[in-house]
């Protein structure tokens, strides 16, 4: 006989393929680059001290919410980075930076801790904050653009200072102006007034063909979700071009491309099954444009994936894949 | 051409590492007998069979030492000649107690049986004969579950099998003992096919092989085509995990779905595995019963990872000095592959008909995590090739609802691993699942 020895014992599969929340949610941070860079060359230091703001707030706040609550330590994961940058994304470079902190408070402390955490948060914190912080400080989130000195050329007056979707709902530029090519050229580069991670289309795409790349996300949200305000676009601008932005227009401007990469794709927030991916997508694209054609502010995105956040559950409870060896629905 | 690929592709499945070089080359060798075999009556499913001998008894190699208790039984027979030292209580591979007859052998030439009346000429056998001699042979599925053969050969009256598919993907990693089968004795695993198409009355079947088994494919349809044989075809798989799961099998090869709670005997098909085969072939031709099988002795933690023949009841200690010995920074033995077999607390457990490999693997290897919440990532949606939403039936077999586990299937859930193999929380998805399985399965049927 030979001596005893107690191995560990546990139950199978006794291998893991290696994925960890910490490598996806630093994939994520790795996709985010291309934009931090485009919100620092269009930005300046406003854009870097509102990241770092929003990140180490953050960082802090998941901390502290977590060490008061007893409950084990998660800033490793990642995940609040990920909300800090996000949240800094979607405001405009001008904005105070202790706006900044309590817009991370309620992201951190009050959508995602408070509901127990990542993974039980219904929505995405840095969404829930952004919000937030448009309905308490309205006037800061939307009213002060640093004015972009591309755009202020002979056919804007030039005092506006408004983004592209801003002028869209004022009238304030011509429709033939937005919808032509050099404006949509500077719209796909980032040379527009927007909130500081949202202006540059072209960060944002390269962002997430690095996310497709590693798998980290599918192309069932973003595609729907871009898709369907494509078609919806498409639509508008054959009935009537003359008070309709063009579809590339609505592709590029506002946070669609932020929203659709790196929002609507979180993945606690959205469906888990691809068929429920594509409804969601959809909704959202639905929505946005709903907002943006007929709503009372210029802007959906934020509002849409809000929503559509908040069916998720009722999604996942009815998109379910046909289970292998059951005719019909399962 | 008698290679045929497999037309039809299945939803998930994984890729983990492979691993198979460190055993795929190594010719298999046979285990000096030890001394002593525990010889569990727990070698297949359903009822354990009932000892025949009693301590003190001499026996002869392959006599009868328990026989089939029912229908879904099988008998056990003693791999050498030796005296019963004792029958006692020990702990079988899945950590559930068995009986274990201890023999302590003698190493003569004694033996019973053997010979009296194989025959070349099988063919003149009629299928009940050939099935009875499956039946008291022994054999039992070798690929895991260890499923009577001979309840599997005879179905019910109603249901025609068509095709037979014999799974020869293995499609654990680290795993090659059913490789080695193939290279080594390509003629009983054909035979045994012919045995299998006789009993059942088929006229079609496939050798199911993963295209990461080159040498396996192009022998075993060079042996067909040197031998006329046209009935048999080789079928090749794309390499994934779990490729060797008979309902995803079948899938590929033919287009047609098990029915959920089915057999694939109501698509028309049989599966059998590499191993059984050849067991099927050693009882019907050579007339003996099963009392040894090939395992696989692998992973990093062992000394010479390697394939070895060994009889039944041999403790795992045995193989494992047998190749080298263990590695000082081994973490986990475990009995099986690494995504389905069961991990052991220690090397005393013994090998069983079902004992495909016997994996030593350090820490490099295996996954030891703490788990977290779950993210809906999603992963392990993707990943399960039944269909399934493991990270919805997890959320309710943590909150003790069983029922609506059901009402979401989890009896589909074969427990193949991909699931929690994929899930970055790191979540015990299986574990949950065969709570919930076991606890849906004690309940009374409604
Ligand atoms: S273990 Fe069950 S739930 Fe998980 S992937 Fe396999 S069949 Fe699906
Ligand atoms: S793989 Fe894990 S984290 Fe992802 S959805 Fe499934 S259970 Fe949740």
């Amino acid at each position: 006989m030979s001596e005893e020895q107690l191995y560990s014992v546990s139950s199978s599969p006794h291998v893991h393929s290696g994925a960890s929340i910490h490598g996806i949610m630093r994939d994520v941070v790795i996709a985010m680059v291309p934009t931090f860079i485009a919100a620092i060359i269009f930005f300046g230091l406003n854009a870097l001290i509102l990241t770092a703001t929003c990140v180490i707030s953050c960082v802090f706040f998941e901390y502290l919410s977590r060490r008061i609550m007893k409950r084990n330590n998660t800033i490793n994961d990642l995940s609040a980075v990920i909300t800090g940058v996000l949240l800094a994304f979607n405001l405009p470079p001008t904005f105070p930076i202790w706006m900044a902190v309590v817009g991370s408070f309620v992201a951190i402390v009050i959508a995602k801790q408070l509901f127990g955490g990542l993974g039980y948060n219904p929505f995405n914190p840095a969404l829930a904050g952004r919000l937030f912080l448009f309905l308490s400080f309205a006037f800061a989130m939307s009213g002060d653009w640093t004015p972009w000195s591309y755009i202020n050329t002979e056919n804007i007056v030039a005092t506006t200072s408004a983004t592209p979707l801003g002028m869209l709902q004022e009238s304030t530029g011509s429709i033939a102006f937005l919808s032509n090519n050099s404006n949509i050229m500077n719209m796909f580069l980032g040379k527009v007034n927007g909130c500081i991670g949202e202006v540059s289309a072209l960060a944002l795409i390269l962002g997430g063909l690095y996310l497709l790349w590693r798998k980290v996300i599918t192309w069932h949200i973003p595609v729907a979700y871009i898709g369907t305000v494509a078609v919806f676009a498409t639509i508008l601008y054959m009935i009537d071009p003359s008070t309709n932005a063009s579809p590339l227009f609505h592709l590029f401007s506002g946070g669609l491309m932020l929203g659709a990469i790196f929002m609507a794709t979180d993945m606690v927030t959205s469906p888990t099954d691809r068929s429920g991916m594509l409804v969601f997508g959809i909704g959202c694209g639905l929505l946005t444009m709903i907002i943006r054609k007929w709503g009372a502010y210029p802007e959906g995105v934020s509002f849409s994936i809000f929503i559509m956040n908040a069916t998720t559950p009722l999604i996942n409870r009815v998109c379910k894949p046909r289970v292998f060896g059951v005719k019909g629905k399962a | 051409m008698n290679i045929l690929k497999a037309k039809f592709k299945i939803h998930g499945g994984v890729h983990p590492k492979y691993r198979k070089e460190l055993a795929r080359d190594e010719e298999t060798k046979r285990l000096p007998l030890p001394d002593i075999l525990r010889i569990s009556t727990t070698q297949h499913l359903g009822a354990p069979s009932k000892p025949v001998v009693k301590k003190g008894d001499y026996v002869k190699k392959y006599q009868l030492l328990a026989e089939a208790a029912g229908f879904i039984s099988a008998p056990v027979h003693s791999p050498a000649s030796g005296t019963i030292k004792d029958i006692v209580t020990g702990t079988g591979a899945s950590g559930a107690p068995v009986t274990e007859i201890i023999l302590e052998t003698n190493n003569t030439s004694d033996a019973e049986l053997t010979g009296v009346y194989p025959t070349d000429e099988w063919q003149k056998l009629s299928p009940e004969t050939i099935l009875n001699r499956i039946r008291e042979a022994g054999v039992v599925g070798a690929g895991g579950a260890g499923f009577p053969t001979y309840v599997k050969l005879s179905p019910p009256p109603d249901k025609k099998i068509e095709t037979l598919i014999i799974n020869g993907a293995e499609c654990e990693p680290y795993l090659t003992a059913d490789y080695r089968l193939m290279l080594e004795h390509p003629e009983c695993l054909i035979a045994g096919i012919q045995i299998i198409c006789k009993v059942l009355n088929v006229t079609e079947a496939y050798i199911a092989i993963e295209d990461n088994k080159p040498e396996a494919i192009e022998l075993l349809s060079k042996y067909l085509e040197d031998k006329k044989i046209e009935n048999i075809k080789v079928s090749t798989l794309p390499t994934y995990y779990p490729q060797g799961a008979e309902k995803q099998q079948i899938y590929s090869i033919t287009g047609r779905e098990v029915p959920s709670g089915g057999l694939p005997a109501d698509v028309g098909v049989l599966v059998e595995n590499t191993g059984t085969t050849v067991a099927i072939y050693n009882a019907v031709i050579k007339d003996l019963p099963f009392i040894e099988r090939t395992t696989t002795v692998s992973g990093y933690g062992i000394e010479t990872p390697s394939n070895v023949i060994a009889p039944i009841g041999t403790p795992y200690q045995e193989l494992i000095d047998f190749c080298g010995g263990a590695k000082d920074d081994v973490k986990k033995i475990i009995s099986g592959g690494p995504m389905m077999g069961f991990a052991q607390a220690t090397a005393e457990t013994t090998t069983t008909k079902t004992t495909s490999g016997l994996l030593l693997l350090t820490a490099k290897e295996i996954s030891q995590f703490e788990s977290s919440p779950c993210i809906s990532c999603g992963r392990c949606i993707a990943a399960c090739p039944m269909n399934l939403m493991p990270a919805e039936l997890s959320q309710f077999c943590e909150a003790e609802d069983f029922e609506s586990a059901a009402a979401n299937r989890v009896m589909d859930c074969m427990e193949c691993g991909c699931c929690a193999f994929s899930c970055p929380a790191h979540r015990p998805l299986v574990q949950h699942f065969r709570t919930a399985k076991a606890f849906l399965r004690a309940q009374p049927k409604k």
